[in-house]
């Protein structure tokens, strides 16, 4: 056995040691991908490339998927699937979450798998995204998974989507394969909410078009797909316009040096928050004006989305955590009756009557389900209606849910808010988290 | 800090998520408590808890999983920071567990193993029902699958391909008596982003980090600084290198890697250009196989 030499220091003051460290310290935004398909569809392959091409990949990690490669060339698939089982199997089962960043971005990216029976941790995958890529085989074109992933984005108001159409290899490079998927693809994204989408042919294998522009495909005029990532526009992605701050803790001191401190931390969910505003707090109705807001570095002058603050109110209310704080006439919808689409993540059908407990913002409350309108065929979007009764949501089934709860939750519509117009439902037998929803307007 | 684009930069954006964490916890769980190595995750993660509840103190203690084979300068660091914040310190000893006959020494003097049933008596006797920790998900494999909040048995133990769901940022803490939720507010730092955040923040971490002339012996390519517990071996031979370590585990396995990096400026372009990933180059208890950690994380070990 040979023994390796431990490494030579690295020149920390070499130019590429200074040019990696600038990299490192430039300002940069995160983009979050999620990525859905299964690993037939060369998935996991994309990701490695992804990775190994922007040099994410460590040397002793090439180093155990090469070792763990059964075929001819190292299977860059292997970096990505963590567990025994998966490695085993051949199939990607629950999220896993990979890094890697270029001069402008830093990505993080949820691999998802894309077996039917896994659907809940895509959603979980999903749910965080700002973009998501569907793969789709050129060989095969779009297949029922193909739909449901990209049905499942739009479901979550995933803002972007990008087709990647992936073994163009294995189809001569043909445009016309392309064009056929990508237009099939289109007529489909219509029936969808789908805001913005891109249409990719690649090669995960030879690295077609996923770092560098293809030479094997010059009639393709579009940009590679780490370009489109790494400029992709996100930013205007966030609710900027109606305030919304759950309290999430109170912080109160009891000190001598803060006798008087008493601050509402919490997670901007939409908006912009200013000292001086005029806000009103839910359920209370009460209305004050922001004293200071305090971020993690002392005072601020403004706090909006993703922001963790701590606001500071002038007139002593009663507020605690659940309730919200909003701009007078701005105000979220305060209901017990909620309208939701709901994705259901168990054995255990769901079933009207059934009673749950309600996660939403910083609120907890119970409900019950007071109607199943339909359910949702993923594959045709065709609504099924209860017209015999019976009707129920099995494990990872999509379907429009009523729900009564116990106290009045502050909502927005899912579209509107993305954070204020969902919620969790979780069992309270088994604490198990259960279904997802989304508040959708009547329709 | 106000920008006109209303746009965070990636380290204010991890910054406010893993605050997010840390307060959710501490209004939802019953009794958390915040695992504290003296590593420089922890350390970061100690920080950001002062930050998510300042100018109040920390609402929950600091827990040390002693091993006995610590880096004096890591024992320093924490006694300090505990003092600091004033923050209620729990101190979990793998060695009075030895002593009591609770765990037995294993025979390749590893305490890794060790400490988790050691961790999970601790848990059991403070009746904690949360625990944050410091694991990243770029760290490892195993570690790239766990949830934000990912749940535990009442045996300590993950069961990764049943994990519960984790949507948007709506976290379940919801457990039945003896079970518990292990917190990871760093999920998504990478190694580098705690180095630019500790530059940031000017975070004292323990001199261990810094490059500096050691004594070190080589072992099948990993080099070892002679310590209190470790002394050279027969034929070993004693070499003066400028090391440091990448890691902070057990001061008898913990390896050191060749290095000028003598600043957290100068450790930033180490790393920003460095092929190894840092537990694959310094931990020895990392190389037993492809699925090392799994295995650890299933029994309840961080």
């Amino acid at each position: 056995m040979s023994v390796p030499s431990p490494a030579a220091p690295v020149d920390v003051h070499s130019a590429a040691a200074e040019a990696a460290a600038e990299i490192a310290h430039a300002r940069k935004d995160i983009l979050r991908i999620a990525t859905a398909g299964s690993v037939d569809d060369g998935k996991s392959t994309l990701i490695g490339r992804l990775l190994y091409d922007s040099k994410a990949v460590f040397e002793d990690q090439y180093e155990a998927i090469e070792r763990a490669s059964r075929g001819d060339f190292v299977d860059l698939a292997l970096l990505t699937d963590g567990l025994r089982a998966e490695r085993e199997q051949g199939i990607t089962i629950d999220v896993a979450y990979r890094y890697f960043s270029t001069p402008r971005r830093t990505f993080i990216l949820a691999d998802t798998p894309g077996h039917v029976q896994y659907t809940r941790n895509m959603v979980t995958g999903a749910s965080t995204a700002d973009l998501a890529i569907v793969l789709v085989d050129a060989r095969k074109g779009m297949l029922e998974q193909s739909r449901r992933h990209a049905f499942l984005a739009s479901l979550l108001r995933v803002p972007h989507l990008v087709v990647a159409v992936n073994k163009m290899d294995l189809v001569d490079w043909s445009e016309d394969v392309y064009e056929s998927i990508r237009d099939e693809f289109t007529a489909f994204a219509t029936k969808l909410e789908v805001p913005d989408l891109t249409v990719v042919p690649i090669s995960a294998l030879q690295g077609d078009n996923v770092v560098t522009r293809s030479v094997n495909m010059p009639w393709y005029e579009g940009a590679s797909l780490l370009h489109h990532l790494e400029h992709v526009h996100v930013a205007s992605d966030r609710n900027l316009v109606d305030t919304r701050f759950p309290v999430q803790y109170v912080i109160r001191p009891q000190t001598d040096a803060h006798h008087d401190y008493r601050g509402y931390a919490g997670r901007v969910a939409g908006g912009v928050l200013r000292p001086g505003d005029e806000v009103q707090v839910l359920p209370s109705g009460l209305t004050t004006t922001i004293a200071a807001i305090d971020g993690p570095d002392g005072p601020v002058a403004e706090a909006f989305p993703p922001m963790s603050v701590t606001v500071r109110l002038a007139d002593d209310l009663d507020v605690s955590r659940g309730d919200l704080i909003c701009r007078p006439h701005n105000a979220p919808h305060v209901t017990q009756d909620v309208d939701a689409l709901v994705c259901w993540m168990s054995d255990q059908p769901l079933r009207p009557r059934q009673r749950l407990a309600v996660k939403h913002t910083t609120r907890s409350v119970r409900a019950v389900v007071k109607e199943l309108q339909y359910r949702l065929d993923v594959n045709t979007l065709h609504r099924q209606t209860d017209a015999d009764g019976g009707l129920e949501l099995g494990l990872n089934d999509i379907g429009r849910v009523r729900l009564r709860t116990t106290q009045p939750l502050f909502v927005d519509d899912y579209h509107r808010n993305r954070v204020t117009g969902r919620f969790i439902l979780v069992d309270e037998a088994t604490n198990a988290t259960v279904g997802a929803g989304m508040l959708t307007p009547a329709g | 800090m106000t920008t006109p684009d209303y746009r965070l930069t990636q380290l204010q954006t991890l910054e406010a998520e893993s605050i997010h964490v840390l307060r959710e916890v501490a209004a939802e769980c019953e009794r958390p408590v915040l695992l504290f190595s003296g590593g420089k995750d922890s350390i970061v993660m100690l920080e950001l808890a002062r930050k998510a509840f300042a100018p109040a103190r920390i609402p929950f203690p600091v827990m040390h999983v002693d091993t006995g084979l610590n880096f004096p300068e890591v024992l320093e660091l924490r006694d300090k920071r505990v003092a600091e914040l004033g923050v209620e310190l729990v101190v979990a000893s793998v060695a009075d567990a030895i002593a009591a006959g609770t765990v037995q020494e294993e025979p390749n003097g590893s305490r890794n193993r060790i400490q988790t049933p050691v961790l999970l008596d601790a848990v059991e006797e403070h009746g904690f029902t949360a625990l944050f920790g410091g694991a990243r998900r770029d760290e490892d494999k195993a570690r790239a699958k766990e949830r934000v909040f990912s749940f535990r048995d009442d045996f300590g133990q993950w069961d990764p391909k049943n994990q519960r769901p984790e949507l948007w940022d709506l976290y379940n803490g919801r457990i039945h008596q003896g079970e518990s939720i292990r917190v990871f507010p760093l999920s998504n730092w990478t190694e580098l982003d705690i180095w630019g955040y500790i530059a940031q923040e000017e975070i004292a971490i323990p001199p261990l980090y810094l490059a500096r002339e050691r004594d070190v012996v080589d072992r099948q390519g990993m080099l070892y600084a002679v310590n209190e517990f470790i002394t050279p071996r027969e034929g070993e031979q004693v070499l003066r290198e400028s090391v440091r370590y990448r890691t902070v585990g057990d001061a008898n396995l913990t390896a050191a890697v060749r290095s000028t990096a003598a600043n957290v400026e100068e450790i930033i372009a180490e790393i920003a250009v460095t092929r190894l990933t840092e537990r694959g180059a310094t931990r020895g208890d990392d190389k037993v196989s492809e699925a090392a950690m799994e295995d650890r994380k299933k029994e309840g070990y961080f």
